[in-house]
């Protein structure tokens, strides 16, 4: 293409900057993400004008508020039709309002409303010098072991950050499935990573190990984000708008007006390809899928256990919902060439995290290897590219994040002089110490072995189904015998709590406040509901699976 | 001059960046790199702006330079208190949790 022509695009698209309507903004549909926001720079304001003694009340009731707040609000819309008749896309084309994203949001809400409890949890740890202290630092700017933590945790200081932190990632989470353009993707990505990021660094014993679990988190998390926005600034290259329609229909060849630089730019499939697999690259990092899982096991060890609880269930969430509207709205059109690249990175996280599991000692590390195969049998469930596919992921997602909510929440009880005790040889014998600890610890392990009754078996079984009937039946072979191999390891642990005789100088089990025991209780009840009676759940996934375009 | 060859060296500079986030070994270095990558996708952004004669890569430029500006704020505190600890910034003393 000439000079002069390119010119003369270029000053008609300053002309036009005159006609720019005013944006139409449906706040009423956006009041989940905005309820939370808002609540999240309120949190910030605590910080700044409540007394350090009415801090923490004051934060965990405004968490509290705005969580609960927000899903009444998304019950409100779905109750109102945005989940299927009105579903659209608001602000301007930037957030899909529709069943998949409701339904999602709706999870990573509750979701992060029991991961907030065991954030508040404070009877856990002894006092120190006459103060309840939670998960978190005292002071995180302080040195580990230094003179100024000691004066800090004698004073009584407590990260009360963690809560604001934890409502800006929230936040991030709700529009990240819901984003309808890519500018929003990658903002909404920022926005919920960054405060993770943080909350990693900030955990009250074992400091260092969390402060090299946020290097290694950040580090990561940001280049693979950098990769993201390259693939975005490819695939803006290619369509010449970040909007997923319009790519869309620039992918598929139905769109309307060519002008002479699109002709160039959508002739170049190279474009379309690299800028794909870098946005697809971006995106397994935050799901964790091999070969980009390398983060997993030393975040999810490294973190403070009620933050790697709020992690592994909702960023897995937001994460698959943001995947699956990628895959299913944006990129339909390229099918034939994902599918067959999606297909190899799914076998390989089954099995790859499967596999390594079995070799763990570490209980958090265990339990991280196993989020990996998890997120290979919800990719298998992806690449159905079916409706039924779609709501087997939505199910398995919402039975999932509570199971290993549940399960960190239990591995924060089990402690010794140190802290958390999570090599696995001191669970020896946990049964016969505490056997109501151990038996629901039992069910979570077996929900996540996917054994008939609990949520896991219902959504295995979903989302193997639509693979198969997706015409992935070789994955789903591949998905039963990686099953079958992480059953291995679950059961390795069960038989360690109840079969084996208890060590002298043991863990203790602490008794959990209420806080605690709610968050356990809403995982175990999921659990057990979702295992016994799926079929109203499966419903709702069921006619939340269609998204807008 | 053909905008293509800004892209070149937006894929260019996002090399180097890669490379130098594999290779190099203290933190604030390999986050230097990082910011790099995000810079060549700015000019990315920039360049097909320019081709195809509307706003969106401009506004997402500077979408991307406050957002790398809020990285920087989160990554050098997460760094610094790491340096502050160990007296390193390598990535590679970073082992605790090997196995």
């Amino acid at each position: 293409m000439s000079a002069a022509s390119v010119h003369s695009l270029w000053t008609m698209g300053a002309d036009s900057t005159a006609k720019i309507p005013t944006p139409h903004i449906e706040y009423a549909q956006l009041s989940p993400v905005l309820i939370v926001l808002g609540a999240a720079c309120l949190g910030v304001l605590v910080e700044a004008f409540v007394p350090r003694k009415g801090r923490y009340y004051a934060q965990v009731f405004l968490a509290v508020v705005a969580l609960v707040a927000s899903f009444a609000a998304i019950v409100a819309l779905a109750a109102g039709g945005y989940g299927s008749t009105k579903a659209h896309i608001a602000a301007m084309g930037a957030v899909a309002v529709d069943g998949p994203a409701l339904f999602l949001q709706g999870t990573i809400l509750l979701a992060s409303l029991v991961s907030i409890f065991t954030f508040a949890e404070r009877r856990l740890d002894p006092e120190a010098h006459g103060n309840r202290v939670d998960s978190f630092a005292a002071q995180a700017a302080s040195v580990p072991g230094s003179e100024s933590e000691q004066s800090a945790v004698k004073a009584g200081f407590t990260t009360t950050e963690v809560f604001p932190l934890a409502l800006f990632a929230v936040g991030g989470m709700l529009v990240f499935p819901a984003a309808n353009d890519l500018l929003t993707l990658f903002i909404a990505l920022e926005v919920f990573s960054l405060p993770l990021y943080l909350l990693c660094a900030v955990a009250r014993r074992k400091r260092l190990m969390s402060q090299e679990a946020a290097v290694k988190y950040f580090l990561l998390g940001a280049f693979s984000s950098a990769f993201l926005l390259f693939g975005i600034a490819l695939l803006y290259g290619y369509a010449g708008s970040v909007s997923y329609a319009k790519i869309a229909a620039v992918v598929e060849g139905s769109v309307s007006t060519i002008d002479p630089a699109l002709a160039d730019t959508m002739g170049n499939d190279a474009l379309l390809l690299i800028g794909a697999a870098m946005i697809l690259a971006g995106l397994l990092f935050k799901v964790g899928a091999v070969p980009f899982h390398m983060w997993t096991p030393d975040v999810y060890q490294g973190a403070p256990t009620p933050v790697t609880g709020f992690m592994a269930a909702a960023t897995k969430v937001a994460a698959f919902g943001a995947l699956l509207r990628l895959l299913y709205v944006v990129l339909p059109g390229l099918r034939w060439d994902w599918r067959p690249v999606m297909w190899a990175v799914a076998i390989v996280t089954m099995l790859g995290g499967a596999i390594v599991a079995i070799t763990q000692t570490d209980i958090k590390r265990l339990l991280a290897y196993s989020s990996i195969a998890h997120a290979g049998f919800i990719l298998a469930g992806v690449i159905a590219t079916t409706p039924d596919g779609v709501s087997a992921v939505l199910f398995y997602l919402g039975g999932y994040s509570f199971v290993t909510i549940g399960a960190f929440a239990v591995v924060t009880l089990v402690r010794d002089a140190g802290g958390e005790a999570t090599h696995l040889s001191k669970w020896a014998g946990l049964g016969r110490r505490s056997p109501l600890v151990a038996a629901v610890f039992a069910i979570f392990l077996l929900a996540f072995a996917g054994i008939p009754l609990t949520s896991g078996f219902a959504g295995k079984f979903a989302v193997f189904k639509a693979a198969a009937e997706g015409g992935a039946g070789p994955l789903v072979v591949v998905g039963v015998l990686s099953s079958a191999v992480a059953a291995f390891f679950y059961i390795r642990v069960i038989v360690l709590m109840f079969f084996s005789e208890p060590k002298a100088d043991g863990p203790t089990v602490a008794v959990p406040s209420p806080l605690t025991m709610t968050t356990i209780g809403v995982g175990v009840a999921v659990t057990l509901v979702l295992g016994v009676a799926p079929q109203y759940f499966l419903d709702l996934a069921n006619q939340a699976s269609v998204f807008v375009r | 001059m053909n905008p293509v060859n800004y892209l070149y060296l937006a894929s260019l500079l996002f090399t180097i960046g890669a490379a130098g986030v594999l290779i190099r070994r203290n933190a604030i270095v390999v986050f230097m790199c990082v910011e790099l990558m995000l810079n060549a996708c700015n000019l990315a952004f920039v360049a097909f702006s320019r081709m195809h004669g509307n706003l969106d890569g401009q506004i997402i430029a500077f979408f991307t330079m406050v957002v790398a500006a809020a990285e920087v704020v989160v990554g050098l505190a997460i760094i610094v208190s790491l340096f502050r600890a160990r007296h390193s910034a390598s990535v590679d003393d970073a082992s605790l949790m090997k196995l």
